[in-house]
């Protein structure tokens, strides 16, 4: 079954609070095969995270 | 040697910090001076392995992290009805046939050096126009790193909820980066 990028996002924003199931993992590799604008959101989820740890460390 | 006044220093530094996750001043003033002093008392048990600044920060932390658990109470009583379906939120980013509404860019570098100076800017900003307990649930997450079922816990949520929050706070958070960048172009 083929996601849309509104479902994409959901995913890839709980993937960073838990594991995904395999089901969802295959989901969304395969939709972000296909989708440079869920790529790069992901991407800039990813660095969010990183940024918000370190200044919430105080670095 | 930790002086007071070393620790005094930076205290500009740790209202910022406070202010941005906490959102109101007296209880951003009140964690800051706590950690001020429990700093003072405890100066001699810095080991000087990281800067003062983290040293103060990590204390402050847990400031914090005590307050918002405090406050849960007080947000509670608030409803949900500020609070967009979640249709209505996706519409804001998403067209009707699921696909994103703007094109999402890379962000290279150049942003990257760019978030982490503007974050506390755009956070404080960005948060303001979140629900409460949103922007709570962000703070507990991204930048204090606790664990899902905490958060729950602490902000008396069910993990779908804690979810759903979560996802606003991150699409909000990335737009406002967004706007704050092409505001600043445009400028």
């Amino acid at each position: 079954m083929m996601i849309k990028c509104k479902e994409a996002s959901w995913l890839i924003s709980a993937s960073l609070d838990r594991p995904l199931t395999l089901a969802e993992q295959v989901r969304l590799s395969m939709h972000l095969l296909m989708c440079g604008n869920c790529k790069n959101f992901s991407q800039q989820m990813a660095q969010l995270r990183a940024i918000a740890r370190q200044v919430g460390n105080g670095e | 040697m930790l002086t007071p006044e070393l620790i005094e220093a930076e205290r500009p530094y740790l209202m910022r910090y406070a202010l941005a996750q906490l959102r109101d001043k007296g209880a951003a003033d009140e964690a800051v001076q706590e950690t001020l002093l429990a700093a003072l008392e405890s100066a001699t048990s810095f080991s000087g392995k990281s800067s003062v600044r983290t040293w103060l920060t990590s204390i402050l932390r847990f400031k914090l992290i005590d307050t918002i658990r405090r406050e849960r109470k007080v947000v509670l009583v608030e409803s949900f009805e500020d609070e967009a379906s979640d249709d209505e939120f996706a519409d804001l980013f998403f067209a009707p046939d699921g696909h994103w509404r703007e094109p999402v860019r890379a962000w290279g570098g150049p942003e990257a050096t760019l978030i982490a100076r503007e974050f506390w800017d755009v956070f404080e900003r960005c948060s303001q126009a979140m629900p409460r307990r949103t922007a709570m649930a962000f703070v507990l997450r991204e930048l204090q790193g606790m664990e899902i079922a905490e958060i729950c816990k602490a902000l008396e949520i069910t993990a779908t909820n804690c979810s759903v929050m979560l996802y606003r706070a991150r699409m909000s958070l990335r737009e406002c980066f967004e706007i704050s960048w092409l505001g600043g172009a445009k400028a």
